[in-house]
């Protein structure tokens, strides 16, 4: 699945140069098109509707410049931003822990059996998501043996797993974890063997060879694996709702009851318009300091 | 040393490996459950009842069959639409090609609930009904960008000296193109409508938001997960996990076949190249 593998290729250019530009551009409209009207301008509409005023009737707004709309906003939901990314924050890095080894495996010991394995890793997604999230109700239930197990060593501090931020946490991690593996994968495939063995021959320590070789060389990989999974986990809510309780809630939840059981369409625009501004500012600064602009 | 890490690192990859599998064992092991009432989530007996009455409880299947439907038409709309900017990107010059990358980038990047959500907003702005059409088109605008990249791959990865071998043979543009570029790319492009079929197929987040009261399979399992899902869901989705994952094999299968003939291929030419410069050397 090459399309989850945002790679740090640089453009290659076209390589035939002599074409008329005009049937490119017949090429590139439709698609472009359908991404300007049904992607790009919803963004302004949902900004606009962020700003409108209510009129009396439920789910009828007037155009106006409510800014307080955003106060109103984050005072009501302010604290779900923070527990989204902390949510999120936590699946990435776990993620992140848990993905490596099996890339690493991929990329270097997988052989022959490279494609084969790759499929392996994608094809849980071909079970329904919300499936595979409700089928953690079953394996982390109260009286299971995975609650018993944590229970026995005494570190869970509410005495179970589900309903809990560990859950909510664990099903993020869960869901998200192909889309932190193929990217790796990818990096760490073209990452030259032959660098490993010279840093061995160097006496370098098998720590030291991973620190100073393979994850520096894998950084590309990281950094698209990390925002692959940061990015859609901190708008998720359905981790939230299908294994914690009313207190993991996250803003994706918000948004939803508002815009669609509540039909206050300027406050869900409002905490929609929020979530988006985070991200891109958390996503840039991120960007900027791994050090890789070149993801595109 | 080097040995005991190698297998810690083989042990863990398994580990990974059989944690991703767990949750889908567990749907699966599920759909042959036979639960005294609709809470279908700890073993209660065998039963085989979903599986041979998959439409057993109403709206399942009408929902499945809407899913199917919704993906099939959106999924071929993005990829005749994603297919021809895939090859107006590698294909052509154009000005703003930075735009137009970052267009295509932007909808991998951004959260589904912000998607789903000012799609929702522009519907409503524009008070354009919610239904099928409506998610048909959400669905088309996040299919594309999956489409582009991975049909710009193949295309990236194509051998130039192929298609200008056929120009060398005096082939025009069109027949180039019919008869060498789109077989070699097609692979991809299949490839492509298989993950955008998966993607739509199993979207909730921004259909949910669009669907009014349109339900698809996701949806369903969505409204059902509140009050109980159903044995029937599980088969059903256990199904299209199978199915999907025999497709993927055989395509690994197929394409690890050719590689293996081509190699053959290879070999015995080399070996046919090797007997003919040996008969020749002797007649000299």
């Amino acid at each position: 699945m090459p399309a989850l593998i945002p790679t740090s290729t640089s453009e290659a250019p076209p390589q035939v140069a002599a074409r008329k530009p005009r049937t490119g551009y017949l090429l590139l409209a439709p698609g472009m098109g359908w991404l300007a009207v049904f992607f790009a301008i919803p963004f302004v509409t949902l900004f606009i509707t962020s700003l409108q005023v209510p009129t009396g009737a439920s789910g009828v707004y007037a155009p106006g410049f409510d800014i307080a709309n955003y106060g109103e906003a984050l005072s009501q939901y302010g604290h779900l931003y923070i527990r989204s990314f902390i949510y999120a924050g936590l699946a990435t890095l776990f993620a992140l822990i848990i993905a490596y080894p099996l890339a690493y495996f991929i990329a270097f010991r997988g052989g022959q059996w490279k494609g084969l394995l790759l499929v392996l890793v994608i094809a849980p997604t071909f079970a329904s998501f919300l499936l595979r999230t409700y089928a953690w109700r079953t394996i982390l239930a109260d009286e299971g043996p995975v609650t018993g197990f944590f229970n026995a060593l005494g570190v869970l501090p509410e005495g179970r797993i589900l309903s809990t931020s560990i859950a909510v946490v664990a099903g993020l991690t869960y869901n998200f974890l192909p889309f932190m593996i193929l990217p790796l994968f990818a990096s760490l495939d073209k990452l030259d063997p032959r660098l490993i063995e010279a840093s061995n021959d160097l006496y370098a320590s098998p720590v030291t060879t991973f620190r100073k070789v393979v994850w520096p060389l894998s950084l590309p990989g990281v950094v698209a694996g990390t925002l692959l999974t940061f990015i859609p986990a901190s708008g998720d809510y359905i981790n939230a709702q299908l294994l914690g309780s009313i207190t993991t809630r996250m803003i994706g939840s918000a948004i939803q009851v508002n815009f669609i059981q509540f039909r206050d369409y300027p406050i869900a625009s409002a905490l929609s318009v929020m979530l988006m501004f985070i991200i891109l500012i958390v996503v840039s600064i991120y960007i900027r300091r791994s050090g890789t602009e070149d993801l595109v | 040393m080097r040995f005991v890490r190698r297998h810690i690192l083989t042990v863990a990859a398994f580990i990974v490996l059989v944690y991703l599998f767990i949750p889908v064992a567990v749907v699966g092991v599920l759909s042959f459950n036979d639960p005294p009432s609709k809470y279908n989530t700890k073993w209660y007996g065998f039963s085989l009842d979903a599986w041979t009455n998959m439409c057993g409880i109403p709206g399942v299947c009408e929902s499945f069959i809407e899913s199917i439907k919704i993906g099939l038409i959106s999924t071929f709309v993005a990829t005749v639409l994603g297919t021809m900017v895939a090859f107006a990107l590698v294909r052509y010059r154009f000005r703003g090609r930075k735009t137009t990358n970052l267009l295509i980038f932007l909808p991998m990047a951004t959260p589904e609930v912000v998607m789903g959500s000012s799609l929702l907003a522009l519907f409503l702005n524009m008070t354009f009904p919610l239904g099928t059409t409506t998610v048909i088109i959400a669905h088309i605008m996040f299919t594309i960008s999956f489409v582009v990249v991975a049909v710009k791959a193949r295309l990236q990865g194509l051998d130039p000296s192929l298609e200008e071998a056929s120009r060398d043979l005096y082939a025009d543009s069109r027949s180039t193109f019919q008869h060498v570029t789109f077989p070699l790319v097609a692979p991809g492009i299949a490839g492509a409508a298989l993950l955008g079929f998966a993607l739509s197929f199993d979207d909730f987040i921004i259909s949910f938001f669009n669907a009014g009261t349109l339900v698809t399979f996701p949806i369903y399992v969505w409204g059902a997960a509140q009050r109980g899902i159903p044995v029937q869901v599980n088969a059903l989705a256990t199904l299209v996990f199978l199915v999907a994952l025999a497709i993927v094999l055989i395509a690994q299968f197929v394409a690890w076949r050719r590689r293996k003939a081509l190699q053959a291929d290879m070999a015995s030419r080399d070996a046919d190249l090797k007997a003919l410069s040996m008969d020749a050397l002797s007649r000299s």
